[in-house]
């Protein structure tokens, strides 16, 4: 191995402690967001007592977590119990390297990154699995169930609506996908493929296990669904991996439907006014929408019951999603202007 | 029809949609959090808090130890054991409660022929070791000593209706 070798190797970990770095400081923030997000609309103010407006409560939070005893339940089995978190918040941050935050600013540029993605965030139900298993506890193992048949279930609505990107975008590039949508606001996907974004919108909040289908925590029946046995810091490691599911479904939402790093005032008169911000601010602005949508959603909608969630993934997600890719395929063979045209 | 227009509205998500607003008017409405320990919300002067005993304005500790109140206690937290005094008066040597076991009925503060025994207004307090759940009865002069203006104005505020 020569020496541009081992420059090039470093220069990659270096990129990649420093979006992990980042990403898990906006986890934490996303805690302490989601908390102060959820208490403004039941009418309180969330945390404020630790540092100025309770900023550091995600660092207390963290202290608390990591001083903790990680107990091992004596019927257990310690390998797996183990290895469980360290799979969940793995695939969690894996699935990060194929995401394009800019032009050029890409941890690796996959050719079949779509595909890459859905692999690795669809390994994530393994952790849950083995978690619920490993704990040897009823309500562990309750929780994985639901959890597994879930998200198995919400995958099949998701891959079709990704299904309807890839037709659309003709790449599973992910920067081949964002280029497609260039052109505007109303060129991005989400306006062509409208059903399409809402089943993904609604799988992908399935997907992570947040209200209004966390069934597989279910704290009302289940105590904490999968993770029951788990504390300190293999705790940790399930909660960070949820909320960076969380961010990942955000920015995949953003990649296939909203022009990812595309400046939503292009090809209006006010393009070149704006042409300075550069696309990494887009992209955080478009995060930033979803991932308050998960936490509007959270303090809005009750828990659906487990056979309704079975229902409208099956029956009408599903369904929807085979409708609009017969139109889609329709509209792209007869090149549907302004979309397809080209 | 009808059927028709269920359909559209369950697919445009209208209801949900619906809901959405209302919670996002709520994330710009006035909040409501009372931060507890700089702000506090108002005391009924019937509130039934912590435990004190009284005193006389000479000085005389009220209680006779006639022990209604142990007999009344539902819960029975409250243990007396009574001699009599050097002057001949009869007096409590132990008065103990046992903040674990008192449910703050209020009973006892019944029973009281004399206003001995009273539950003040206040809630907050707290114990750091084992066996500080006793109130014994110097702590509970204590506590009488420490609020009585606002005991004797609390009584006052309630007496057309004890």
């Amino acid at each position: 191995m020569d020496s541009s070798q081992i420059v090039l190797i470093a220069w990659i970990a270096v990129k990649i402690i420093a979006l992990v770095l980042v990403l898990l400081v906006s986890v934490a923030y996303l805690t302490c967001l989601e908390r102060k997000v959820i208490g403004w609309m039941q009418t309180r103010i969330g945390p404020n007592r630790v540092g100025p407006l309770g900023l550091a409560q995600p660092f207390a939070d963290v202290l608390k977590l990591l001083n903790k005893e990680i107990i091992l339940p004596t019927a257990s089995n310690r390998f797996l119990f183990l290895l469980a978190p360290v799979i969940s918040i793995g695939t969690a941050l894996a699935a990060w390297a194929a995401i394009p935050f800019d032009k050029t600013a890409v941890l690796a540029n996959l050719n079949a990154g779509m595909l890459y993605i859905f692999a690795v965030s669809s390994l994530g139900v393994y952790g849950v699995l083995i978690a619920g298993w490993a704990s040897n506890s009823k309500y562990a193992l309750f929780g994985a169930l639901r959890a597994a048949a879930q998200t198995i279930s919400y995958e099949i609505a998701m891959g079709f609506s990704l299904v309807g990107v890839m037709m659309a975008a003709g790449s599973l590039n992910l920067q081949a996908i964002i280029t497609a949508q260039a052109g505007g606001i109303w060129h991005w996907f989400w306006l062509p493929l409208f059903p399409l974004f809402i089943v993904y919108w609604i799988a992908g909040v399935a997907e992570t296990n947040r209200a209004p289908f966390d069934v597989a925590e279910g704290e009302s029946e289940l105590v904490a669904g999968f993770h029951v046995e788990y504390s300190g810091t293999t705790f940790a490691l399930f909660f960070l991996a949820e909320y960076a599911n969380m961010i990942l479904i955000a920015a995949l939402a953003t990649v296939f439907f909203m022009g990812g790093w595309l400046s939503p005032f292009d090809g209006t008169p006010l393009a070149a006014t704006f042409a300075f911000v550069p696309g990494f601010v887009w992209l955080l602005a478009k995060f930033g929408f979803f991932i308050f949508c998960y936490l509007w959603f959270r303090a809005t909608f009750p828990r659906y019951r487990y056979d309704q969630i079975m229902r409208l993934g099956w029956k009408v997600l599903i369904p929807v999603t085979l409708v609009w890719l017969s139109v889609l395929a329709l509209a792209i063979v007869g090149h549907l202007a302004p979309w397809f045209n080209t | 029809m009808q059927r028709l227009f269920r359909y559209i509205k369950s697919f445009s998500l209208w209801d949900l949609l619906k809901g959405l607003r209302l919670t996002g008017r709520f994330l710009y409405g006035r909040k409501t959090t009372i931060q507890y320990p700089e702000e506090k919300t108002p005391v009924s002067p019937r509130f039934r808090g912590i435990h004190a005993l009284r005193r006389y304005a000479n000085g005389e500790e009220r209680c006779i130890a006639c022990k209604l109140c142990e007999a009344v206690c539902p819960a029975l937290a409250i243990t007396i054991e009574a001699e009599p005094r050097d002057d001949g008066s009869r007096r409590t040597t132990r008065y103990d409660i046992d903040l674990f076991k008192c449910v703050y009925c209020g009973l006892c503060e019944e029973a009281c022929p004399v206003d001995a025994i009273v539950l003040t207004r206040h809630q907050d307090y707290h114990m750091e070791a084992r066996g500080e759940n006793i109130l014994t009865k110097n702590k509970l002069l204590a506590i009488g000593e420490h609020y009585e203006t606002e005991i004797a104005a609390d009584r006052q505020a309630d007496k057309d209706y004890r």
